[in-house]
């Protein structure tokens, strides 16, 4: 009799609680996100710079590269909003175009570290031993590079070894390539090599403890392969917080292609980079000191943009560090 | 525990073996020679500069040699300053680098470590977001943004400070903050969750009900543990300083060892680039090695085999 009552009882409380909706992580974090201010701040001006970037050419009010030399150095006012530089060009639109090379930069730097540093870690600390003994003294050795030292030693041979060339060549199709991106695609790929390193860290040390769990212990039971394991248990579980980790170093290779084209060994001109123009403008920092400070402050918003995305992030994906 | 370390020490060589080869590749991967002239030098003189420097030999033996004399302390010829050599130019360029670093390290500590602490005393009060709010932007400020606003402000608008150079105090301050304020903001954040996380600790509240005064429970028991990490940072933040102030020794044509690597580079002036390479991957290095160590040593429940 008690039994009865007690399973009528366990009965009830069964169909009296309502059922939760099921939320996936990534819908639970979007959520948790929209609540912090300045995510969602971050996020719509990403959004706002991106929407800058494609359309450029139908927002700017001028060509980025054609000025007219009599309005060099023109204070800011109604012809121009920013002011124009020293030959003449807008720098308002100098500033529109140029959101294109650093967000490409900074997408390019992402995708790289994420795709290779991800895929390098996972392999690395899911296999252990002797594998992650050989792979990690690698990346060792690529962590004890001054990282900006050798972005610019490899900016300057990949310019020069590619400059002059016979066409048909190999070496003359990566330089149309390049020529073709404004002088980028040296960037990307000086980037892209040095990019991948601290993910690769990241990535390993969590695999390294993943592996350990029961639920890949359970799936290595059920006769799933190595492969299998790694792509469906091992992946999902890090991807949280390396999305988060790229993020936040989206702000590193802006500011390492800014510098590039800060000392001339970046775009070429007159792609407008936001780097060549504050030291174009800093030459004549005295005089007009509009033309440095805008596209610094460009720079600026842009990097808070993804720190505070990537801060949020943090704090929608891991909700014990709040 | 002095197993690890030595294993640590003895891996550093091949690091710097792996770093010098790849430099050395490098720098002779690219075309054009240190005696390329607009107006070029009779294919004799160059011959004979060739045969001086030993550049004449194959590329193993250029290699090898420069190792050899390397290990003996001389990192070879300045191409490009016929007068100096690497160890000459590294021992005029490198302090200033190194005075940089540090004093921008002072600037990051000074403003950094108060600020993450008042944020955490005063958690989730206008106070708080107002010191974070100030950490965020003072880590998405880029250098080059920021120096040449400072330069701005207080040099051409005020007229306080010096706008560049490198030698009196005054000539310090503006660079000083240009590198040192991305750190702040990074110690700001650091000690501020290093904080939070150890006044939530057992300790603390054992502390707190013996009657000690809160003053004391916070500079005695909670800022002396929730410094630790902070501590440890602190070596590889000077390598990062170092290495990364050439885009501001760049802005305030600080002569250092950073703009001196631009320079060299675009002289082909290889004995220098590869000097100056292989000192910040030592100092990188070194700042990592002594992470591991103070970690382990500072906290004891981290072991190493």
């Amino acid at each position: 009799m008690e039994i009865k009552s007690k399973e009528k009882e366990k009965f009830e409380s069964e169909t009296v609680i309502p059922e939760r909706p099921e939320v996936s992580l990534w819908k639970d974090a979007f959520r948790r996100m929209c609540k912090n201010k300045m995510a969602v701040v971050g996020a719509i001006i990403i959004i706002a710079l991106l929407i800058l970037a494609i359309f450029a050419p139908y927002i700017a009010p001028y060509h980025y590269a054609k000025g007219s030399l009599k309005d060099n150095y023109a204070k800011p006012g109604d012809k121009y909003l920013l002011g124009a530089d020293f030959m003449g060009r807008d720098v308002l639109s100098r500033i529109i175009y140029g959101t294109r090379i650093s967000l490409s930069v900074g997408i390019v730097g992402a995708l790289t570290s994420f795709i290779i540093g991800i895929l390098y870690g996972v392999i690395s600390g899911y296999y252990g031993g002797k594998v992650d003994n050989i792979m990690m003294r690698f990346v060792d050795i690529m962590y004890g590079f001054p990282t900006l030292l050798l972005i610019i030693l490899m900016m300057v041979l990949f310019k020069s070894t590619f400059a002059v060339t016979t066409p048909g060549t190999f070496a003359a199709t990566l330089s149309a390539i390049d020529k073709a991106f404004g002088g980028l695609f040296f960037i990307f790929i000086g980037i892209g090599i040095t990019a991948w390193i601290g993910m690769a860290r990241i990535a390993r040390g969590m695999a390294l403890s993943l592996r350990e769990k029961e639920f890949v212990e359970a799936a290595r039971a059920t006769g799933n392969s190595n492969f299998q394991i790694m792509m469906k248990h091992i992946l999902p579980n890090l991807i949280g917080p390396c999305v988060v980790a790229v993020t936040l170093r989206i702000p590193r290779f802006i500011t390492f292609e800014a510098f590039l084209s800060f000392i001339g060994l970046g775009v070429n001109p007159p792609t407008p980079s936001w780097g060549m123009m504050i030291s174009e403008g800093y030459k004549a920092i005295r005089s007009y000191p509009h033309l440095a400070l805008y596209p610094g402050i460009a720079l600026a918003i842009t990097m808070m943009a993804f720190n505070f995305l990537g801060d949020g992030l943090r704090d929608a994906l891991d909700p014990r560090m709040k | 525990m002095i197993n690890y370390i030595i294993r640590r020490v003895l891996w550093a060589i091949p690091v710097l073996l792996v770093i010098s080869l790849v430099t050395f590749g490098l720098g002779h991967a690219i075309p054009g020679g240190p005696f390329d002239r607009e107006k070029p030098l009779p294919a004799e003189i160059i011959a004979n500069l060739e045969s001086y420097y030993g550049l004449d030999d194959p590329s193993w033996k250029q290699y090898t040699d420069y190792l050899w004399n390397a290990l003996h302390g001389d990192f070879g010829p300045s191409y490009s300053s016929r007068s100096r050599t690497v160890n000459d130019i590294i021992s005029a360029h490198f302090p200033v680098s190194a005075q940089l670093g540090v004093l921008a390290l002072f600037v990051a500590m000074v403003i950094g470590i108060p600020l993450g602490m008042i944020a955490s005393l005063r958690q989730n009060t206008f106070i708080d977001y107002f010191c974070m709010f100030f950490a965020l932007l003072g880590v998405s400020v880029p250098s080059m943004t920021l120096g040449p606003l400072l330069v701005w402000v207080f040099a051409l608008k005020l007229n306080i400070l010096p706008v560049a150079r490198w030698g009196t105090w005054q000539q310090a301050i503006l660079p000083a903050f240009t590198l040192g304020i991305g750190s702040a903001a990074i110690l700001a954040r650091l000690t501020r969750a290093s904080m939070l996380q150890v006044i939530r600790e057992d300790y603390i509240r054992t502390a707190r009900s013996k009657g000690v005064s809160e003053k004391n429970v916070t500079v005695y028991h909670a800022l002396k543990n929730a410094l630790i990490p902070v501590v440890t940072i602190i070596g590889p933040l000077f390598a990062t300083l170092v290495t990364g102030s050439l885009i501001v020794e760049q802005i305030f044509a600080i002569p250092g060892c950073g703009k001196y690597f631009i320079t060299s580079i675009t002289n082909r002036d290889y004995p220098v680039v590869l000097g100056i390479m292989l000192l910040y991957a030592l100092l990188i290095i070194i700042a990592n090695l002594i992470v591991d160590i103070t970690y382990s040593w500072i906290d004891p429940r981290i072991r190493y085999s």
